[in-house]
């Protein structure tokens, strides 16, 4: 703790520490200490750190008041403490759900899930960007998005095939007939974007990738008209 | 919006509302008011809790919104307010004042809104009923119409409010800002009018008891109650119609009550009688923040005065005569008319307060020979320090270190007047100086930063011992299924001694930790209103 008046008197007023030039060491002051009525013993001495975080204290404090209505003012808070606790308005932090859903979740029940539990709020009086938003399902827009876009996807596929099939050798024109095949069909499989289609899941529900198995082409019978392609 | 404000209130809404509310909460006090999405993206909680956060705050009046123009569209904003969020920690002192007033109807009343933030007369008037019937004998049931009577006393004694209701009609809205802003934001005003006035209800009926039972078997029973007592209640004349706790009222009866206790300490039981007069009969009339009461004739108080004081005329008067002398200025003569006007100075009494507040700490912390330089500072307001030595009569060494002990702390400030342009120390007056209004804000933060320490210690206690904690609790359940199936006492002896004699020892100190910290924060929720209500009161009058 820097004593302000004593920093002032140690320094001239350019900042300086004064008494510098006697030589190191010496503490002199530029002004006469007897005539502010100080003399060097008086002063206090300089703090060398900073304060310990618990000081000791030299009086104690006084003791609380104690009386009938502090205690019932005590009960009170501690009461109050309690019930906001159960009251809806006590928000639990969500937990974090673990990686693999656990088989016992479906079947331990949340407890207590009665009237007193819930609350909804008055929604007049609060702003409408506050009310919880029912969320829609993603699956009809998805499949509103492939079907506006099918026919393109469709005939541009069917180009691209087109011009596959003319670049590469003959081999190819099986798995370009395959694949134009599925563009008819199916309008999915691996190379239009996207996810699930519609569809396609009406179609099969099942787990096997539509894809590898078509009825019209044989898969064995296919390979065995032309030796040059590996069958892996 | 000070640190310690704000870590305060995080402390109280964590403690009342979650972690949720309190990430949310005292994100918005540290930032300033912001659109929800914002406070979504900055405290990284996802928007769904945010949303039930802010509902939590609104419904507790502790946050408030408002639609503005920002955006392309209008932006709703929300604004926490760090003064509501501090009055939580004074909800026990509300309600016991409510009890002392008007019972435990009153009492029960109060709490249901302070717990709730606000509600319906109706639903007020039905939870505490239940509660009623359930704390009374076997067969007896509290009536509707005593609660609701007790309801109406706390409205016209302006204890309770009306909530600003939502109006209808559109905002002013800026040619940039398009008209969904008008539409997702209600506004709600406060009508003055109407702000004590009871609304019309039909209620008649009882409070129902809860049975508790098996528990399995009263949650079904209440269920099924619940869903007909909903078919039967739906509809009580009063929707719409919030009703919140009017603290500007609560505090103005707590200062009344400061001003009566200085004035039966200062002087006799009489005059602080005749006070409590005055103030009763100026309860409505005067504005929290008045400097003086209304003025009253000597008439008016001799016959308002209680029957049980029989004063006759004249001696009342001297004892207005004597209050007004008295050097701490309680109450003051404005006239003469109908006898002498006398009206109560306020500010005055207050300001009174708060001095001897400060006098109290600095006696309490650096002794009493401190005290007295400090008192006499704030009497001579700037002393030198020869001057400081020789008024207070102790010797200069002594009163050397006191001063710099005061200076350090910033209890005491210097004032500098140079003799010479150059500023030369050797040149300088250095007068010491107390400034009670600056002095009175830094004790007010050292309160706050008191009461969180407070919090947070009776949090770690209670987290060290957490498992001890638990384990007594479910011994006490197991002893009440026990006690409820009828058991022997040797079964009941055996459980209760499934706590060691230290265990017991340890919850105990625990217990007595955990009391004596909360009752800490509840005084020294006395002196932060004390010193609350001289800085409001002084920042009004100036």
């Amino acid at each position: 703790m820097v004593l302000p008046v004593f920093y002032t008197l140690l320094t001239d007023h350019w900042g300086r520490m004064a008494g510098r030039g006697r030589g190191r060491g010496i503490a002199a002051f530029t002004f006469n200490i007897e005539a502010l009525g100080l003399s060097r013993g008086a002063l206090p001495e300089t703090a060398l750190g900073p304060i310990p975080l618990f000081p000791p204290v030299e009086y104690k404090p006084v003791p609380l008041k104690s009386g009938e209505d502090e205690e019932y003012m005590l009960a009170l808070k501690q009461e109050i403490r309690a019930t906001m606790k159960n009251l809806p308005y006590n928000i639990p932090v969500p937990e974090e759900k673990p990686d693999v859903e656990r088989y016992k979740e479906k079947y331990t029940q949340k407890v207590y899930k009665n009237k007193h539990n819930t609350w909804t709020p008055d929604w007049q009086r609060l702003p409408k960007e506050l009310m919880p938003q029912k969320k829609k399902k993603t699956k009809p827009k998805v499949t509103k998005q492939v079907k506006a876009t099918s026919k393109k996807e469709k005939e541009d596929l069917l180009s691209k095939l087109d011009e596959l099939e003319k670049k590469d050798q003959k081999s190819d024109d099986e798995t370009g007939e395959k694949a134009a095949d599925e563009g008819e069909d199916e309008e999915g499989g691996e190379g239009v974007e996207g996810g699930e289609f519609d569809e396609e899941e009406a179609e099969e529900e099942n787990d096997y990738i539509a894809s590898y198995f078509e009825d019209g082409d044989d898969f064995g019978g296919g390979s065995d008209d032309n030796m040059d392609e590996a069958t892996y | 919006m000070t640190a310690q404000e704000v870590r305060l209130c995080g402390l109280l809404l964590q403690e009342h509302f979650g972690e949720v509310v309190e990430k949310v909460g005292t994100h918005l006090l540290r930032i300033g008011p912001l659109s929800l999405r914002a406070i979504a993206h900055e405290t990284s909680t996802p928007l769904d809790l945010v949303k039930k956060s802010l509902c939590v705050l609104l419904q507790h009046s502790l946050c408030s919104f408002e639609g503005t123009q920002k955006g392309p569209r209008g932006v709703v904003e929300y604004r926490a307010s760090c003064e509501r969020i501090l009055r939580m920690l004074r909800y026990p002192r509300y309600i016991y004042t409510a009890k002392t007033l008007y019972g435990d109807t009153g009492e029960l009343i109060v709490e249901e809104v302070l717990q709730r933030g606000h509600m319906t007369m109706s639903h007020a008037v039905q939870t505490v009923a239940d509660r009623l019937t359930h704390n009374m004998e076997e067969g007896s049931s509290m009536e509707y119409s005593e609660v609701v009577s007790a309801f109406s006393r706390l409205v016209e004694t302006h204890l309770l409010q009306r909530c600003p209701s939502v109006t209808e009609g559109p905002l002013p809205v800026a040619s940039s800002g398009g008209p969904a802003a008008s539409a997702t934001v209600p506004t709600l005003s406060e009508c003055q009018t109407e702000r004590f006035n009871l609304p019309p209800i039909t209620l008649k009926g009882k409070g129902k008891r809860r049975l508790s039972n098996e528990d399995n078997e009263a949650e079904q029973a209440r269920g099924k109650r619940a869903r007909l007592d909903d078919a039967n209640t739906k509809t009580s004349g009063d929707e719409g119609i919030y009703w919140q706790v009017n603290f500007e009222r609560f505090h103005q009866y707590f200062r009344d009550q400061a001003i009566i206790g200085a004035v039966a300490s200062k002087l006799d039981q009489t005059s602080s009688e005749i006070v409590r007069t005055m103030l009763r009969m100026s309860e409505v009339t005067t504005t929290p923040t008045a400097a003086y009461t209304q003025p009253l004739s000597v008439n008016e108080i001799f016959r308002a005065l209680p029957p049980s004081y029989s004063i006759s005329r004249p001696v009342l008067e001297q004892y207005l005569t004597l209050l007004v002398d008295d050097p701490m200025e309680f109450v003051s003569k404005t006239g003469d008319s109908g006898g002498g006007m006398y009206a109560v100075y306020v500010h005055k009494v207050l300001t009174s307060l708060a001095r001897a507040t400060l006098e109290s700490v600095v006696q309490e912390r650096f002794g009493s020979r401190s005290a007295r330089i400090f008192r006499l500072l704030l009497r001579k307001r700037h002393l030198e320090q020869k001057q400081v030595e020789d008024f207070a009569m102790i010797p200069a060494k002594e009163a050397k270190e006191m001063l710099y002990m005061l200076l350090s702390e910033n209890l005491v400030q210097l004032q500098e007047i140079p003799k010479t342009p150059d500023h030369a120390p050797s040149r300088t007056f250095y007068l010491y100086t107390v400034n009670p209004l600056s002095t009175a804000r830094m004790l007010l933060q050292h309160c706050y930063k008191t009461v969180a320490n407070l919090i947070v210690r009776r949090l770690n206690e209670t987290k060290e011992n957490k498992r001890l904690l638990e384990k007594s609790q479910r011994i006490e359940a197991i002893l009440a299924s026990l006690q409820a199936s009828g058991a022997e006492a040797a079964q009941l002896t055996e459980v209760e001694e499934m706590i060691t004699a230290p265990e017991r020892q340890q919850l105990e100190a625990l217990r007595h930790h955990v009391n004596k910290l909360d009752s800490s924060e509840n005084q020294v929720d006395e002196t932060i209103f004390l010193l609350e209500s001289h800085i409001s009161s002084t920042m009004a009058s100036r």
